[in-house]
């Protein structure tokens, strides 16, 4: 299973032509800290890139800008075709409901159980779905985690690694066409964040998702990734793949790879 | 001449309060309308502070009435003593009181809690979920405790009352019948209303100072204690002030 996911993951054929969302000059600053400086960064349909770079360096607000959460300063994001820095709310929404994010900190409600966290997002989307629809939902997602019997326990119940697969699993439930992950290993032990890669790849390949991710696990890079981004000072510094870069003699890569 | 830093601060921290507040009314009158969520709140600020403000409001009543007692016995009055308690407690005391127990109890719950889910993404994650945060959580909230905070201050009187019944009766026999009668007379509409609406805008701050704490956190787990804390120092200092003005208000209306 594992080695025709990663062959199906690696191999060109398999990606469509279609570009899913294209960053074109991006630039976002905090007072004068210029974070994000003519970014830019295009990713097919059916691609898993992971955007490499140091702590600090602007990968979580780049992360940000594209699900809307922060507004660039300059520049386009387009996901479907369609300017997030320009859409109206209703737009957004829209968008939104074809992209997931997971959240470095999870971010599961504290005050909701599993289930209720699960449904949130089908009920904010006004999704017309029965509660008979939503329940098998709710049970589907929690299968593709592998966490079923959590689905009555409370956030506060469940151990890192399990967090992390309800919060993976609250993303699936729209059935997003990407999906965007924030340092998704933090936090985890080894062998916990490699389920965690593998839970990743398996639903890229279930769903045939796009996927965005944001890491300085090199674990995560070399198993989830067919496509590397070195950001660096604000910038796309180089773009390949994770065997090719590991070779390139430029300490400002090599320095991800030591 | 440069500002001194406090005063920055201070006028920095009333500035992005009145913005956030001018935001409240804004999506306020905006749909979608969060009424579930509303009547959440309703049950959690308004219900679940009944025991603490009936508790501290029967005490209230019991202590103020027993401390009274002698002063009244002196100045040959004490037939005078319901009514005295009664208008003390229906114009000032009561509440004041009860929006000081309950900025203690919703407005650092409130801080706390949106603090907590700023500082683990949750916010953002409604966002993301296709919810206005700030409607799904501050209005619902600023309203509920709008609303409840005069429900509440009505019943902690009437406990109040009774708490202060039996203590004229630990040294006397009065029957609540006569007790309510002599309360009931001795008050007057400028005793009541202005009381129960000034009521409002206590639970109004302590909702809105407590939603603006929460919702800027920062700084992580201290940042949420921070929040919590200085939710229940602000409210209960801009309660004082508001008291302060309703007096002034009801004084120029001529209703006190």
């Amino acid at each position: 299973m594992n080695a025709e996911i990663k062959q199906e993951l690696n191999s060109d054929k398999t990606l469509p032509k279609e570009m899913v969302l294209v960053i074109s000059n991006l630039y976002k600053s905090f007072g004068k800290n210029h974070v994000l400086i003519d970014f830019n960064l295009e990713i097919k349909k059916g691609e898993s890139v992971v955007v490499l770079g140091k702590s600090g360096s602007g990968k979580s607000v780049l992360i940000k800008c594209i699900i809307g959460l922060l507004k660039p300063d300059k520049g386009s994001i387009e996901i479907f075709g369609e300017n997030i820095a320009t859409v109206n709310e209703e737009t957004l929404d829209k968008i939104r409901a074809r992209v997931g994010f997971l959240f470095q900190s999870n971010a599961l409600y504290d005050s909701m159980s599993v289930r209720e966290n699960l449904e949130f997002p089908l009920r904010r989307h006004w999704l017309e779905v029965s509660q008979k629809e939503v329940n098998a939902m709710v049970m589907e997602a929690l299968d593709d985690v592998g966490l079923l019997q959590t689905v009555d326990m409370m956030p506060v119940e469940l151990s890192g690694g399990m967090r992390k697969r309800i919060a993976l699993a609250r993303t699936l439930i729209l059935k997003p066409e990407i999906i965007l992950y924030d340092e998704p290993t933090t936090g985890l032990d080894t062998v916990t964040g490699k389920e965690i890669i593998e839970l990743m790849k398996e639903i890229q390949v279930k769903y045939n998702t796009t996927s965005l991710i944001i890491s300085h696990d090199l674990n995560c890079v070399r198993m989830a990734s067919n496509s590397v981004v070195v950001l660096l000072d604000g910038k796309c510094y180089a773009r390949d793949s994770y065997e090719i870069l590991k070779q390139i003699k430029d300490p400002n890569v090599t320095q991800f790879f030591e | 001449m440069p500002l001194p830093l406090n005063l920055k601060y201070f006028l920095t921290e009333a500035g992005d309060l009145s913005r956030f507040t001018a935001r409240f009314f804004q999506q306020w009158f905006k749909p979608r309308y969060e009424f579930a969520e509303l009547f959440r709140q309703c049950y959690i600020i308004g219900y679940k502070s009944l025991p603490l403000v009936a508790l501290t409001a029967f005490i209230m009543g019991l202590v103020l009435t027993m401390q009274l007692r002698p002063s009244m016995v002196d100045y040959g009055v004490e037939s005078q003593l319901p009514a005295i308690v009664g208008i003390a407690i229906i114009r000032e005391i009561g509440p004041v009181i009860t929006a000081l127990i309950f900025a203690g109890k919703i407005g650092s719950s409130i801080g706390a809690e949106l603090g907590s889910m700023k500082v683990t993404e949750q916010i953002d994650a409604m966002e993301v979920s296709g919810t206005n945060p700030f409607k799904y959580l501050v209005v619902t909230r600023v309203l509920a405790a709008t609303l409840m905070l005069p429900v509440l201050v009505l019943l902690g009187d009437a406990v109040s009352l009774w708490g202060s019944w039996l203590g004229v009766n630990i040294r006397s026999v009065t029957s609540f019948n006569l007790f309510w009668t002599q309360v009931v007379d001795s008050l007057s509409y400028s005793d009541v209303m202005p009381a129960f609406i000034k009521s409002y805008f206590f639970g109004f701050a302590v909702g809105i100072i407590g939603c603006y704490k929460g919702y800027n956190s920062s700084k992580g787990t201290e940042g949420v204690g921070r929040s919590a804390n200085s939710a229940v120092v602000v409210s209960s200092v801009i309660i004082f002030l508001l008291d302060l003005l309703a007096v002034q208000v009801a004084d120029v209306l001529g209703i006190n």
